[in-house]
């Protein structure tokens, strides 16, 4: 199957029958893997002691924080440009996926920081941005909630989620442009990773496993929301032909 | 596995984790349930999605 086809909304629900039961089992591995590797492999940091085992989750959920409002992105502008039929669908159904991964992200934090830092929260330019994008994914879900009919409400959440977009640079420059508490980039950097193997590898492991995660809810969401959509039409045609048999 | 003096903050962490996934997963999987029940209520009421011909309900 070609990936344009899947651009038809009954080729996609066909596809994920057939995808998320693989994409579960992938998932569920993928978890016993890296939590076994979190939990009883990697070793103690020599400074932040069992804390590190914190970061197993803390990382991955902020890289899918960032990706889904990028996924998002891209399918706003397939929503403003190319109005493909699933593009507000994809952006619908990611935003609640990436507010609980950004919800994740701030509160793992926060569980590392008050041992390590001295303080669960502090106003510095990662934290904030991070924060600034939780509360912008909830305004997205609020906007999708308060208008009805879904082409609408996509076009509207669409600008709204390029303009949040350049949230995205801000948060990943932020630790480099500012003074701040938050580390600076220690996985994805010029010059190679500044963590031991022995924890990137683990690293590495939940990173999948998270990923695998979010394809599989997003993808099982959007079928979801197709469902609904078919469902919304149908109550319609209900009523219109009700209405057009009490009129005539 | 010793989790040390900030056992505390690692249970913490990994049991918001737990719970955050058990609930999309939960979201997902009873939403479905909630759409696929509605699509047979009305397909067993004779609503098509391009058919404008309606049954009445026996």
């Amino acid at each position: 199957m070609a990936l344009v086809d899947l651009a038809n909304p009954t080729r996609f629900l066909n596809f994920t029958e057939r995808a998320l039961p693989w994409l579960t089992a992938a998932t569920v591995f993928a978890f016993a893997v890296g939590i076994g590797q979190a939990l009883f492999v990697a070793p103690d940091d020599y400074q932040q002691g069992a804390t590190v085992k914190i970061m197993f989750i803390h990382v991955p959920s902020a890289w899918l924080g960032m990706f889904c409002w990028s996924l998002m992105s891209v399918a706003a502008l397939g929503t403003l440009v190319w109005r493909h039929p699933l593009a507000d669908v994809a952006a619908k159904t990611a935003a609640p996926i990436g507010a609980a991964f950004t919800f994740l992200c701030l509160f793992t934090g926060s569980m590392w920081g008050r041992p390590m830092w001295g303080t669960y929260w502090q106003w510095d330019a990662r934290l904030t941005s991070v924060l600034v994008m939780f509360i912008m994914y909830l305004g997205l879900i609020a906007l999708w909630r308060s208008v009805e009919e879904p082409t609408r409400a996509g076009r509207a959440a669409a600008i709204l989620t390029l303009v949040g977009a350049i949230n995205l640079p801000i948060i990943k420059f932020s630790v480099d442009w500012w003074n701040t508490l938050h580390q600076p980039a220690s996985v994805f950097r010029l010059g190679g990773p500044t963590i031991h193997p022995s924890i990137l590898a683990p690293l590495f492991a939940m990173a999948i496993a998270f990923t695998l995660l979010f394809t599989t809810l997003h993808l099982a969401a959007m079928r979801n929301e197709i469902l609904r959509r078919r469902v919304r039409s149908m109550l319609l045609l209900r009523a219109r032909t009700q209405e057009s048999r009490a009129g005539g | 596995m010793e989790l040390g003096p900030h056992a505390i903050f690692i249970v913490a962490a990994y049991g918001a984790a737990a719970v955050v996934v058990a609930s999309l997963i939960a979201w997902v999987v009873l939403d479905f349930r909630a759409q696929k029940r509605m699509l047979g209520d009305l397909e067993a009421h004779g609503v098509t999605r391009r058919s404008a011909d309606i049954k009445e309900p026996a």
